[in-house]
């Protein structure tokens, strides 16, 4: 019950905002996160988006596995 | 994005990484992966037949549904018999068993429970249905709370008078703490839920890591994640690092979400808190504030549950301290499969048991 998902925000009307979540629209709740805007992916548990994915930090996550399949490949 | 994300599943560099943790040849080590969805994701791929024996993955008690105690389940039986009632909850705790019935039977004998996705859906059917009162049966860790805080502050904003929440939400520190203590247990390092950190951040973990020299790694729910999370984890269980890396930054930062934090901080506070199978944590729970005592169901409806555990022959208790695995339990797969479920980790598919059971536990 824990599944939290990634969505893309496509639209906002006050507090709420319609997102994507693997090709299906939903309402959610932004009540819970700041600074937000159309466009941003994020993290939507029970009804709500509790935190917004950040692309650079997912890139620097990926630098470090690229880093450790290089050593792999020496 | 997406194309960014599908890298987290890139199997060339699972199969380097499985060899890489594989090639281990240190001491052994007492991984446990804290998280219920870990656990899941764990069995789905299989990543314990990936590991050498020196590399030991144990399941922590991180599945809500696991962890709600018998008298929850007997106290929302018991609402549920009420006249003009509608019990709303999540899905997993239908087939939760409660002493001598679960949310599903009395459902079949015409109980009005409805599961909802989210709390907020329970007070849209309280806005619907004026003339009964809506009780949502609120469990979940930090991830959860936020969403059911906010349900209640927007009943108080909205001056709902029939909607209740009847608590039993839990909160991780504590409780990682008592099993890090626990030296049956031996956990050398932790995989943290991803998404409880989303919401608390990473610097609670420190105490655990400087103070005890127990460390750890968040990390998400991919394959690659979590493989690169326990190479992570072995080397610095070895050079004895004190530290808590984050390998999920693209959700999780050292504060969390401050927004969500206060949220819940002004609907709960901090109590102690009995854990199915694993008894009373100090400070591990949360109960709702007096202000809030209108929509506290416990209070609203005078229940005074018995907090006696009965003894079914479940080990799910030692099961969540790992000190026992699912194989371990006679009931396992017997008596006791996700259709029919014993204990409450054969319920939730994030619980020990039921993930062992549709995937296999995947011991050498
Ligand atoms: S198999 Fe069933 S009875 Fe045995 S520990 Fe797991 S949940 Fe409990």
């Amino acid at each position: 019950m824990c599944l939290a998902l990634p969505g893309k925000i496509i639209k906002i009307e006050d507090k709420t905002g319609v997102v994507e979540i693997m090709g299906v629209t939903r309402e959610v709740s932004l009540e819970l996160i700041r600074n937000y805007q159309i466009g941003d992916y994020v993290l939507i548990h029970a009804g709500c988006a509790i935190q917004k994915i950040d692309e650079e930090e997912a890139e620097k996550t990926i630098e470090l596995f690229k880093e450790l399949k290089e050593i792999g490949n020496e | 994005m997406n194309k960014l994300l599908s890298i987290f599943r890139d199997p060339e560099l699972a199969v380097k990484l499985s060899k890489k943790l594989s090639d281990y040849e240190g001491e052994k080590v007492n991984i446990m992966e804290v998280c219920g969805t870990h656990t899941m994701c764990i069995s789905r791929y299989g990543i314990r037949s990936m590991l050498p024996e020196s590399i030991n993955l144990i399941s922590g008690p991180g599945c809500p549904v696991c962890v709600t105690p018998v008298y929850f389940i007997n106290s929302a039986i018991e609402l549920s018999e009420e006249k003009d009632i509608i019990i709303t909850t999540f899905g997993d705790l239908m087939k939760v068993p409660g002493s001598k019935s679960s949310l599903l039977k009395e459902k079949a004998k015409g109980s009005d429970i409805r599961i909802v996705y989210s709390p907020l859906d329970a007070i849209k059917i309280a806005e619907e249905n004026t003339n009964k009162k809506v009780v949502f049966l609120s469990v979940g860790f930090e991830t959860t709370t936020p969403v059911t805080a906010l349900t209640v502050l927007k009943a108080k904003e909205g001056g709902l008078k029939n909607f209740f929440v009847l608590s039993a939400n839990k909160t991780m520190p504590s409780a990682l703490k008592a099993l890090a203590l626990d030296e049956e247990v031996g956990v050398q390092g932790y995989l943290y839920p991803g998404h409880v950190s989303a919401i608390i951040g990473t610097k609670v973990y420190e105490d655990l890591a400087l103070n005890y020299g127990i460390c750890g790694v968040v990390t998400g729910f991919e394959p690659i994640d979590i493989l690169h999370g326990i190479l992570t984890l072995v080397s610095n269980i070895n050079k004895k690092n004190k530290i808590v890396v984050n390998e999920y930054s693209r959700v999780v930062t050292d504060k969390g979400n401050e927004e969500a934090v206060k949220i819940t901080d002004q609907v709960f506070w901090p109590c102690d808190s009995v854990w199915r199978g694993i008894g009373n944590l100090p400070q591990s729970g949360l109960n709702m504030r007096e202000e809030f005592k209108e929509y506290d169901a416990w209070k609203v409806f005078n229940l005074n549950p018995s907090h006696k555990e009965e003894n079914s022959g479940c080990l799910c208790g030692e099961i969540l301290k790992g000190r026992k695995k699912p194989s371990d339990c006679k009931l396992y797969g017997k008596n006791c499969v996700p259709e029919n479920p014993v204990g409450a980790c054969m319920v939730s598919s994030e619980g020990t048991c039921a993930a062992y059971y549709r995937y296999g536990g995947g011991d050498k």
